[in-house]
C-alpha cells in the first residue's frame, strides 16, 4: 500500500508539468491559435523560475517569474502571428528554437545549483493520515493549482460569457469580427494565458519535479502537452485523465527499471513518446468526433479587411 | 496616422529577397544589445561570431562541412513545407539514416569491399526514408498530426542509436565509453582536399541542390507540391492526390536527411556515437525558411548558418561565451525573418494616405 | 418615407471607401427614413456589401459623413452600431455552427444575460413575429431558413430602429420569402426602418417604398420601385441595354454522354449534406440545370461528379457510356470530362499564381502540356494565350497572379480553359455568380456554343432565372434529393417552388420517361 501511495504521488508530480502547459495550450487553441512553442515557452520558464528563486530566496516570486517568463514568449508568438500575420507553425517552431537556447544561454551559470524543494502545503494533521493523507494533502501547491485549473477552465469556457465569445472566435473569427468582438485583442490574452501556464509547468519541473536546472530539461514535455489537447478532444475535463495517463506511463518506466526487468533503459525512456504516437492515432483516426470539437479557425490567419 | 496592413495582390518579388537581408541586420543589431548586456564588446563578438571562422582555407572547409547536413535537411524539408507537410523530425530521420548506414559500415568490418560506402549511402537515405514513411503513413491513413509524431519519432531515433552504441555496437576495445569501434578507411567518405575536413558529401549536396531547383522548377511535380500548398482545394480539382503527395515530400525529406547522418557519420565523425548531431534536423526548419524553401536560397542561408555554429564555436573559445548562443541568434533570426516577411504579402499603409491609388 | 419635421433616421453624405485597385465606395449618398423599407439595389460589385459594412462599423470609410436621427455620429465598431439602434443580417460568415441557438443569440448580445433567460426571450421573439426556434438546438443541425431565422430573432432582441438585410432571399424558397416579407412588413409598421439590400428586382418591386440604385460604387438613381418595371430596374443597375443570349434551335439531339444512376453519396465536408438517389442523364447538345437553394446537396453531387470524392461505384457515373465513378479528376478528364467549380479563387485557380500555372492546372491532360513529367512552359505559355485571346480575358498579361483579375475577368479565364479542351461532358457551377452582366452575357453564349457542337453540359446553378434562360430541362435538387427533370418550356415556376422548398414529391424516378417526352 505504502508502494502504491508512493508510486501515485509521482504520478502526479509527473502529471503536473504536462497538465498546466495541457489547459493553456487548449485555451489558446479554443480561441483559434495554434501556438506550437509550448516547449519552448516551458523550458524558459523553469530557467526563470529556477534562477529567480535561486536569486532572491523567494520561490513564490520564482513561480511568478516562471509564469511571466512563458508569457513574455507568448507575447512574442502574438505579436509574430496577430500583428504581423506571420505563419502560427513556423513561429511556433521559432519559439521553441529560440526558448530552448535562450533558457540554455540564461541557465548557464545555474547548472547544478541546489534549490530548495518547493514546500508542502501543510494542512495541521490532514498530511499525516496513513496513505491517503501523503496521497491527497501531501503536495505543493503547484500541484493543486493545476488540479483546480481544469474546473476554472470549464467554468471559464462553458458559463462564463468571456469564454462564451473566446469559443466563437476560435469557431469563426470572421463571424466574430462581424458582430463586433474584439479577435485579435481575445486572442492575444488568451495567448498570454497559455504563455502563462507553460510557464508554471516550467517553473514546477525546475522548483518541485527535480529542483535543479539542467539544459533542455523539458525533454518534449511541451510537444506531448500539444498531443494532449488533441487527445482531450478540446476538452478540458479529459486533459486531466490523459496527463494523469502520461504521468502514470512515465512513471511505470522509472520503476519498470527499479523492479530489475532486463529491458533497456533506453526502450523504456521511448514510451511517452510511443505512447503520444500511439493516443495521437487513436484519437484522430475517428476523424469526425474530433473535428466536431476543434475549433474550426484553428490555425488560420484573421486580417479584417481581407 | 495609425499604420495598418494592406494586402497585397500577389507577394512582392523585391521583399521576397530582401526580407531576409533585413533579418540577418536586424539579428545582428539585437545580437548586438545581447553582447553588450552580457558584459562583451560588440563589435569583438561579431567579428569573432562572423568573419574569424571565415580567414583560412581550413576555415572555409569546415563551413562547408557544417553547411551540407544543414543543407540537405533543409532542402528536403522544404519540399514537405511547400506542401503543408510539416515534417520536424529531420533529427531523427538523420539519426536513422546515421544507424542505417554506419551499421553496414561496422558490419563490413576492417577489409570493407569497394561496395560498401555506396551500400552505406543507400541503405542512409532509405533508413531515414523509412523512419519518415511513420508519420506519412500515421498522417495518411489515420490522419495523425505529422508535426507530432515525426517530433515524437525523434526522441525515440535519438534513445535507439544511444540503446545501440551503449549495447550491442558498443567497441568492446572502447574503455567502456559509450560509442562503436571506428570505421575503416575504406568506407569512409573520401576527403576532396589534404589537410582539411571537406569530403565528398559537400559537391553531392550541391548536385542534389541543383536537381531540387530542376524539380520544383521545371517538373510537373514541383507544380503539384506548389498548387497542394497554396490551395488544397484546387490540387483536388486537378486531380493531384494529396496523400500522394504527403508520401512523396516525407519519403524525400526523410531521404535526404538520412544522408545527411550517413554523410557525417561516413565523414568528420568516423563511428556511431550517442550524439552525431548538434541539432542540424531541427535547425535546416530554420535553413529552409531563411532560404525561401528554394534551392539556391538554401544553398546560402545553410552557409550562413553554418557560420553561426563555427562563430558560436569561436566565441566559446575566445570569449568564453557559450555554445547556446548559436541557438538564440538562429532563434532570432527565424522571429525576425517571419516578421519581416509580413512586407511581402502586405504593404504597410498610414490611415490618411489610404486614398491615393498605387499600382500593385 | 421620411415625414416631415421628422429628421431621416439615417443620412449619409459623401461615403467613400478605396480598396486596393477598386474604389469601392464612391461619394454614397444615402437617407432612411423610419418605418420605410429602402432597397440597395445593385449588381455583384456595385459596393452593396462594403455600405452596409460602413453603417454596421464592420468597415471604416475614408471620407464622408453618418448623421444618425439628425445627429452626426460616427460609427467606429458594431457593438456602437448596435448600441445606436443598428442591426444586420448577414448574407455570410455570422453564425457559429458548432454552437447553440441561444448561445449565437448571446453573441450577438452586448450585455450577458443568463442563458434561460435568454432561450426563454428567444421563444417570446419567435412567437410575436412567427420565427419558430428551438434555443438548444445547434446549429449546424438546423436548415438553412432556420439558420436565417437565427439571425432574425438575434437581431430583433434588440429592438433595433435599422435592420439591414444583406442578400437576405439568396438562401430561401420562394415559400419562406414569402414568410420572410410578411415579418418585415411588420416590422416597419412599427416603426423599424428597413435597409434591405438585393439585385432580385421582382422582390424589390413587391416589397420596397423606395430604392437607391448602386453601380461600380456610385449612386446611380433612387426611385420609387413600384413605379418602375424590371427592365427599367435593370437597365438602371447594368448601365446599358443588356442583351441576353437565346437559345436558338439544336437542343439535345444525341445520345446520352452523361448519366447518373442511382448515386448516394455521404456528405465529404464536416456540415454536407448527403445525396440520395440520384439519377439523370444529359444527351449531347443538351443543357441540363439543376436548380435549388445551396446546402442541398450541390456541394456533393458537384464533388461526385468531377472525381474529387469517388462514388461507391463505378457505374453510378458513366461518361460517353463508359464507368467512370471509380477514377479520379484527372482520368475522367481523359474520357472527356471538364470541371467549373464554384469557387473560382481557391477552388477554380491559385490566387497566387500566374495564368500560365493556372492553365496547366486542369489543362496538363487534355493539351498534352507534359513530357516525360516535365512541364513544356512554350506550349503551356501558347494554351494560356489562346484563352485570354479566345474569351477576352483582361489582364495585364499571362504572368500576371490570377487573384489579381476581376470576378469576372477570372470566371472567363476558367470557363476558356475549360473549353479550350474540347470537352464531351461539362459540369458547371453557378457560371455567372458574382460576374458582371457583360461577362455572364459572354458565358452563357460559350455554353450555348459548346452545346451547339454536340457536347453534354451540366449547370448547377442558384440563379433560377438563369437556368431558364439557357438549359433544355431542368430538375431541382432539395434535401439531397433530386426532382424529376422536366422540359424548362413548358415549366411551371409555382411547382418549381414547392420542390425547392422540398414539398413536391417524386424523386427522380420518372426521369427516363421524362427524357423520352424531351426529345419528342
Amino acid at each position: 500500500m505504502e508502494i502504491l501511495a508512493a508510486v501515485l504521488i509521482s504520478v502526479i508530480g509527473a502529471a503536473t508539468p504536462l497538465l498546466f502547459a495541457a489547459v493553456g495550450e487548449l485555451v489558446v487553441e479554443k480561441s483559434g491559435v495554434l501556438n506550437l512553442g509550448v516547449e519552448g515557452m516551458m523550458v524558459l520558464g523553469a530557467v526563470g523560475a529556477f534562477a529567480v528563486t535561486l536569486t532572491t530566496g523567494s520561490a513564490t516570486l520564482g513561480i511568478l517569474a516562471g509564469a511571466a517568463a512563458g508569457a513574455a514568449m507568448a507575447l512574442v508568438f502574438a505579436l509574430l502571428t496577430l500583428t504581423l500575420l506571420a505563419n502560427q507553425v513556423a513561429s511556433g517552431l521559432a519559439l521553441t528554437i529560440f526558448g530552448i537556447g535562450a533558457s540554455a544561454l540564461l541557465g548557464r551559470s545555474f547548472v547544478g545549483m541546489p534549490v530548495t524543494r518547493l514546500p508542502q502545503l501543510d494542512l495541521p494533521g490532514l498530511g499525516d493520515l496513513a496513505i491517503i493523507g501523503p496521497l491527497l494533502f501531501g503536495h505543493d501547491v503547484l500541484v493543486y493549482l493545476s488540479i483546480l485549473s481544469i474546473p476554472l477552465t470549464i467554468w471559464f469556457l462553458e458559463r462564463s460569457r468571456a469564454g462564451l465569445v473566446l469559443r466563437a472566435i476560435g469557431e469563426s473569427h470572421q463571424a466574430a469580427h462581424a458582430l463586433g468582438h474584439p479577435v485579435i485583442l481575445v486572442r492575444y490574452l488568451a495567448l498570454l494565458f497559455g504563455g502563462a501556464m507553460a510557464g508554471l509547468g516550467g517553473a514546477y519541473l525546475s522548483l518541485a519535479y527535480t529542483p535543479m536546472w539542467a539544459e533542455n530539461m523539458t525533454a518534449g514535455r511541451g510537444w506531448i502537452a500539444l498531443a494532449l489537447v488533441v487527445f482531450a478532444t478540446w476538452r478540458p475535463g479529459r486533459l486531466l485523465s490523459g496527463a494523469y495517463l502520461f504521468g502514470g506511463i512515465t512513471v511505470a518506466q522509472l520503476h519498470v527499471q527499479g523492479f530489475g526487468f532486463a529491458i533497456p533503459s533506453q526502450f523504456l525512456s521511448m514510451l511517452p513518446y510511443v505512447a503520444t504516437i500511439a493516443v495521437l492515432v487513436a484519437i484522430s483516426a475517428d476523424g469526425t468526433r474530433a473535428r466536431l470539437n476543434a475549433p474550426a479557425s484553428l490555425g488560420r490567419i484573421f486580417h479584417p479587411e481581407a | 496616422m495609425r499604420p495598418r496592413l494592406e494586402a497585397r495582390i500577389g507577394a512582392s518579388r523585391t521583399m521576397v529577397y530582401a526580407t531576409p537581408v533585413l533579418a540577418v541586420a536586424l539579428t545582428m543589431a539585437c545580437g548586438s544589445v545581447l553582447f553588450a548586456a552580457l558584459g562583451h564588446h560588440p563589435p569583438a563578438v561579431l567579428y569573432a561570431f562572423f568573419i574569424q571562422p571565415l580567414s583560412s582555407v581550413y576555415d572555409l572547409a569546415e563551413l562547408t562541412v557544417k553547411a551540407t547536413p544543414l543543407v540537405l535537411c533543409a532542402i528536403g524539408l522544404s519540399f514537405g513545407f511547400r506542401a503543408n507537410v510539416w515534417n520536424i523530425g529531420a533529427e531523427g530521420q538523420l539519426t536513422l539514416g546515421a544507424i542505417a548506414g554506419g551499421g553496414i559500415a561496422l558490419w563490413a568490418g576492417d577489409d570493407a569491399a569497394a561496395w560498401v560506402l555506396p551500400a552505406m549511402i543507400v541503405a542512409g537515405l532509405l533508413g531515414g526514408a523509412a523512419w519518415a514513411a511513420i508519420p506519412a503513413f500515421l498522417k495518411t491513413r489515420f490522419n495523425a498530426n505529422e508535426i507530432l509524431t515525426s517530433l515524437m519519432l525523434t526522441y525515440v531515433a535519438i534513445l535507439l542509436l544511444s540503446y545501440l552504441v551503449h549495447g550491442p555496437w558498443k567497441d568492446p576495445d572502447g574503455f567502456s565509453f559509450p560509442q562503436s569501434r571506428m570505421f575503416a578507411d575504406s568506407v569512409l567518405l573520401p576527403l576532396l582536399t589534404m589537410g582539411t575536413r571537406l569530403h565528398l558529401g559537400a559537391p553531392i549536396t550541391l548536385f542534389l541542390a541543383l536537381g531540387a531547383w530542376w524539380v520544383m522548377a521545371r517538373m510537373f511535380i514541383g507544380f503539384q507540391i506548389k498548387v497542394v500548398g497554396l490551395t488544397p482545394a484546387a490540387a483536388g480539382l486537378a486531380g493531384f492526390s494529396v496523400n500522394r503527395l504527403i508520401w512523396i515530400t516525407l519519403l524525400t525529406g526523410g531521404a535526404l536527411a538520412g544522408l545527411a547522418g550517413l554523410f557525417e557519420v561516413a565523414g568528420p565523425i568516423g563511428q556511431l556515437q550517442p550524439s552525431i548531431s548538434p541539432g542540424y534536423g531541427f535547425t535546416a526548419i530554420i535553413v529552409a525558411f531563411l532560404g525561401r524553401l528554394h534551392p539556391v536560397g538554401i544553398l546560402l542561408s545553410g552557409l550562413f548558418i553554418a557560420l553561426s555554429y563555427l562563430g558560436g564555436e569561436t566565441v566559446q573559445i575566445e570569449l568564453g561565451l557559450p555554445l547556446a548562443v548559436s541557438g538564440v541568434f538562429q532563434g532570432m533570426l527565424l522571429f525576425f525573418l517571419l516578421a519581416a516577411d509580413v512586407l511581402v504579402r502586405y504593404r504597410i499603409r498610414w490611415r490618411r494616405a489610404a486614398m491615393v491609388q498605387e499600382a500593385g | 418615407m421620411a415625414e416631415r419635421g421628422v429628421p431621416a433616421r439615417l443620412q449619409l453624405r459623401g461615403i467613400t471607401k478605396q480598396f486596393p485597385g477598386c474604389l469601392a465606395n464612391d461619394h454614397i449618398d444615402l437617407t432612411l427614413g423610419p418605418g420605410e423599407i429602402h432597397a440597395l439595389l445593385g449588381e455583384n460589385g456595385a459596393g452593396k456589401s462594403t455600405l452596409v459594412k460602413i453603417i454596421y462599423g464592420i468597415l471604416r470609410a475614408d471620407g464622408g459623413d453618418i448623421k444618425w436621427d439628425g445627429q452626426p455620429v460616427s460609427i467606429a465598431s458594431p457593438s456602437q452600431a448596435r448600441r445606436l439602434g443598428i442591426a444586420m443580417v448577414f448574407q455570410h460568415f455570422s453564425l457559429f455552427e458548432s454552437m447553440t441557438v441561444a448561445e449565437n443569440v448571446a453573441l450577438g448580445l452586448d450585455h450577458g444575460a443568463g442563458l434561460d433567460a435568454l432561450s426563454a426571450r428567444v421563444g417570446e421573439v419567435g412567437r410575436r413575429y412567427g420565427l419558430a426556434l428551438a434555443p438548444e438546438k445547434v446549429v449546424h443541425d438546423l436548415s438553412v431558413g432556420e439558420r436565417q431565422r437565427v439571425e432574425i430573432v438575434r437581431c430583433l432582441m434588440q429592438e433595433p430602429r435599422l435592420l439591414i438585410m444583406d442578400e437576405p432571399t439568396s438562401v430561401l424558397t420562394p415559400g419562406e420569402a414569402e414568410a420572410l416579407f410578411i415579418t418585415l412588413r411588420q416590422l416597419a409598421d412599427e416603426g423599424c426602418t428597413i435597409l434591405y439590400i438585393s439585385h432580385k428586382l421582382q422582390e424589390i418591386r413587391a416589397l420596397c417604398d423606395r430604392a437607391t440604385v448602386l453601380r461600380a460604387g456610385r449612386v446611380v438613381a433612387t426611385c420609387d420601385p413600384r413605379q418602375e418595371t424590371a427592365r427599367d430596374l435593370a437597365r438602371l443597375m447594368i448601365g446599358e441595354d443588356f442583351s441576353q443570349a437565346s437559345k436558338t434551335a439544336g437542343g439535345p439531339c444525341g445520345a446520352a454522354r452523361l448519366q447518373v444512376r442511382g448515386l448516394n453519396m455521404a456528405a465529404a465536408a464536416i456540415h454536407g449534406t448527403a445525396i440520395t438517389g440520384i439519377e439523370f442523364e444529359v444527351a449531347a447538345g443538351e443543357i441540363l440545370g439543376i436548380a435549388g437553394v445551396a446546402g442541398n446537396g450541390q456541394n456533393t453531387l458537384l464533388a461526385a461528379l468531377s472525381g474529387e470524392q469517388l462514388c461507391p461505384n463505378a457505374g453510378d457515373i458513366r461518361i460517353d457510356d463508359q464507368d467512370a465513378g471509380d477514377l479520379g479528376p484527372r482520368r475522367r478528364r481523359r474520357l472527356g470530362l471538364a470541371f467549373v467549380p464554384e469557387e473560382r479563387l481557391g477552388h477554380g485557380a491559385v490566387p497566387e499564381m500566374s495564368l500560365t500555372d493556372n492553365a496547366l492546372l486542369t489543362g496538363y491532360e487534355r493539351q498534352d502540356l507534359l513530357s516525360r513529367g516535365s512541364i513544356m512552359f512554350p506550349r503551356t505559355r501558347d494554351y494560356a494565350q489562346r484563352i485570354v485571346k479566345s474569351f477576352q480575358v483582361v489582364t495585364g498579361s499571362i504572368g500576371s497572379h490570377a487573384g489579381s483579375l476581376s470576378g469576372g475577368n477570372l470566371q472567363k479565364f476558367i470557363i476558356g480553359r475549360e473549353l479550350l479542351q474540347q470537352p464531351k461532358v461539362l459540369v458547371v457551377a453557378h457560371p455567372t455568380w458574382g460576374v458582371d452582366a457583360g461577362a455572364a452575357a459572354a458565358i452563357h453564349t460559350a455554353l450555348l456554343d459548346l452545346a451547339r457542337q454536340g457536347a453534354a453540359i451540366l449547370v448547377v446553378s442558384q440563379d433560377l432565372d438563369e437556368l431558364l434562360q439557357i438549359s433544355d430541362r431542368f430538375a431541382v435538387l432539395s434535401e439531397g434529393r433530386l426532382s424529376e427533370c422536366m422540359v424548362t418550356a413548358a415549366a411551371d415556376i409555382g411547382r418549381i417552388g414547392l420542390l425547392m422548398g422540398g414539398q413536391a414529391t417524386g424523386h427522380g424516378r420518372e426521369n427516363g420517361g421524362e427524357r423520352r417526352a424531351a426529345q419528342t
